[in-house]
């Protein structure tokens, strides 16, 4: 009796202990470090949670509106939405060229592509501090200043500068550099999925080799590639917080400007501040913009549908 | 599924942190325990001094400790962040160093009130500091040492465009204007343009206060706007020092010449006088309006007790023993290796090193004009107030509407704290 439940419980050839083997750990982990934090983040949202996690002022959906109405956090959001129109289109462009241009090396592809894919490799936090510390720093002997002398123009203090907004320029290469490569290898994938047949086609019908075929053959062909390229650039731009914060705060706090959601809620949250209950609102609120911009864009763009 | 692979190993290297973590934290402080052998543990937490020598000092005082075996945490990385952490789980320290406590950590029960630790002492520590460590007429804190910040500035640069130290504001930014070069900014604030470090400095200069004593709103007046819209005129001129490699707390733009003047702490001033020798001076903030009088701001870390300590009796007593009874060691903890003011006056006046030259002035400044801040700027006040005095200083912005808005968030702070009490 005993053994036959057993049996029963291990499933046949063990099946269900090697499911759980494999899948346990993950689901255990994903439910401690996620699914937790994320209900506690819910509820901490609806009390007034100064300094605590386990607080019992209940407040209702006082801290919504207050967060709502809180012109820093709302500006938080047209910052990240500069932002996403900045990186994403950049990204995607910078990427696809190189792999356009990777891709019709005859020799040394793979040392190129080992090299444009190598700053994916470097830590957000480091590269973030070479940017701000020795290339574009505000002092005269910045890389970028010193380019600039050599033609004789004025040095920039190019992260403190609102006017014109320099720090988007910091900002965009450093994640422009660190992602780029990457990008780049799912469209070479993407390139390589290509048949040949269609190109030959495309010759034989008179099309020019270069921009016509581009538009009228690789581009289309690369559609599902895109998709999950913006898809995910659109994702990671909303989770932008190393370069931000690395580049910006400092001991005292951050500026009012280029201060993406997930920064403002930090110091809300997290920092001094200490406002947890007015933190997880927050961190609520962006968690519903982000499953709704997904949702809409997968739809938009079609994504897993299947392709004719 | 790209996804989810990197959930995957997510979770995977979080469960593996969290090992790694247990077991850091498991280990000892290297420290031999043989003297305190079956001794209660006391944890106690330090934020990472930069000066060389502080570290073994104080694991020194604690080993000195007979009652109890007191293990030190040396902690580098944003120190405010992990007590506020630490101080929601049992595992956080029982006896830390705090840049406060904040009131929310007092209203929210975090800290052990320690008034009769002091009592006997308590007016020989310095009322300026003191002030915010006290609510209610009760002390959350111990202060431990004293730091205050003011203005450095380059004699020899000073002498050669021929301008005078200056004892106003609108002085000052004549001179930064006078004395920015091609190469050589005139004043250093920070990389942010001086929102962050000046703080509330420029409204005491003026003769105002950002929390008045009754628990008011201290800069509901026209001369705030006034004094604040002319520090825009520093970074419109563009006098200012802005992207140095290393920011105002740091001495290094002012002693490798970056700058001819620049707002700093008192712990620099060994290093700046080590670099240029006596080719330097000191300065307050300097005065604005009819009102206005020279500022520097003051504050003191300070020694507190967790509510979660596991014995509050035995971590008081030691709080007591190190911070108030054992004036040798405050002593050797403020003036040995870093370079602040002890907190105690008796022990300040008789320090020969706070006595000549720049240190003497500074000390004189923090006695006769510090400004500490007070305990009811909460966190978020201050946010409200710093973004609004950096859209006044890089944006250009109307500072009294600006003002008007901070204000507004002050009043409604204001109003939410007195009514937890």
């Amino acid at each position: 009796m005993r053994s036959t439940f057993v049996r029963r419980l291990l499933g046949p050839q063990n099946r269900h202990l090697w499911f759980w083997i494999f899948v346990g750990p993950f689901v255990l982990g994903l439910t401690l470090f996620t699914y937790v934090p994320l209900a506690w983040s819910v509820y901490l949202s609806f009390f007034d949670a100064h300094n605590t996690v386990s607080p019992t002022d209940f407040v209702g959906l006082d801290n919504y509106t207050a967060m709502l109405g809180d012109d820093a956090f709302t500006g938080s959001l047209v910052t990240f939405l500069v932002f996403t129109a900045f990186i994403v289109p950049a990204t995607y462009a910078l990427s696809l060229a190189l792999a356009l241009m990777v891709n019709r090396l005859r020799w040394a592809q793979a040392f190129f592509r080992s090299v444009f894919f190598l700053p994916v490799a470097c830590s957000y936090v480091v590269a973030a501090l070479i940017w701000k510390m020795s290339i574009f720093n505000g002092v005269r002997f910045g890389l970028a200043n010193t380019v600039l002398d050599w033609f004789g123009a004025d040095q920039i203090a190019w992260l403190s500068t609102t006017d014109p907004p320099w720090y988007w320029l910091v900002i965009v290469t450093v994640r422009l550099w660190l992602q780029a490569g990457f990008y780049m290898v799912l469209f070479l994938a993407g390139l390589q999925r290509i048949s040949p047949r269609l190109y030959e086609a495309a010759a034989v019908d008179g099309a020019r080799p270069g921009w016509q075929v581009f538009r009228h053959i690789t581009f289309p062909q690369l559609r599902a590639t895109s998709v999950a390229v913006v898809l995910l650039l659109v994702i990671n731009a909303f989770q932008a917080f190393d370069e931000f914060y690395n580049l910006l705060a400092d001991s005292r706090g951050y500026p009012p400007y280029a201060r993406p959601p997930l920064v403002y809620l930090y110091y809300t949250a997290l920092g001094q501040g200490q406002n947890l209950g007015l933190g997880s609102a927050g961190a609520v609120i962006l968690a519903l913009i982000i499953a709704v911009v997904t949702v809409v864009q997968a739809r938009w763009f079609g994504l897993g549908r299947k392709e004719d | 599924m790209s996804m989810s692979r990197r959930r995957l190993l997510g979770a995977g290297g979080g469960l593996a942190l969290t090992g790694a973590l247990a077991a850091a934290c498991g280990s000892n402080t290297g420290r031999d325990g043989d003297d305190h052998a079956g001794q209660p543990v006391l944890e106690q937490w330090y934020h990472q001094y930069g000066e060389p020598g502080t570290e073994q000092a104080v694991r020194r005082y604690a080993d000195a400790y007979l009652k109890a075996n007191v293990q030190v945490q040396w902690r580098p990385g944003n120190y405010d962040q992990q007590t506020a952490a630490a101080l929601l789980t049992k595992s956080g320290p029982d006896v830390f160093e705090v840049n406060g406590p904040t009131l929310d950590q007092i209203q929210g029960g975090q800290v052990v009130d320690l008034t009769d630790l002091l009592s006997e002492a308590k007016d020989d520590f310095n009322p300026a500091v003191l002030a915010p460590k006290t609510y209610q007429g009760k002390i959350w804190a111990v202060p431990q040492v004293i730091d205050t910040q003011l203005l450095y500035y380059r004699k020899s640069m000073l002498d050669a465009s021929g301008v005078e130290p200056p004892r106003s504001l609108d002085a000052l930014i004549d001179a930064a204007k006078e004395l920015t070069t091609k190469d050589v900014k005139g004043l250093f604030l920070g990389n942010d343009g001086g929102p962050g470090v000046l703080a509330g400095t420029p409204l005491n200069a003026a003769g105002l206060t950002l929390v008045t004593e009754d628990g008011e709103v201290g800069f509901d007046d026209p001369a705030a706007a006034r004094t604040l819209g002319k520090l825009r005129q520093l970074y419109a001129e563009k006098s200012l020092l802005l992207g140095a490699p290393s920011d105002w707390s740091d001495p290094a733009a002012f002693t490798q010449g970056l700058t001819a003047m620049q707002w700093s702490g008192l712990w620099a001033l060994p290093q700046v006088k080590k670099a240029l020798g006596d080719d330097f001076g000191v300065l307050p903030f300097p005065q604005d309006g009819a009102h206005g009088a020279p500022a520097v701001p003051v504050g003191a870390y300070g020694a507190a007790v967790s509510a979660r300590a596991r014995d509050k009796a035995l971590a008081k007593a030691y709080v007591k023993w190190l911070w108030v009874q054992r004036t040798d060691y405050q002593e050797d903890f403020a003036l040995r290796y870093g370079f602040h003011i002890p907190a105690r006056i008796s022990l300040a006046t008789k320090a020969a090193k706070l006595r000549q030259g720049a240190a003497g002035e500074a000390v004189r400044f923090a006695t006769d004009h510090g400004h500490a801040e007070p305990l009811l700027w909460t966190s978020a006040s201050r946010t409200a107030y710093q973004d609004a005095l950096s859209r006044i200083i890089k944006g250009g912005a109307d500072p009294g509407g600006e003002l008007r808005s901070v204000v507004r968030k002050t009043e409604a702070e204001l109003r939410r704290v007195k009514k937890k009490s």
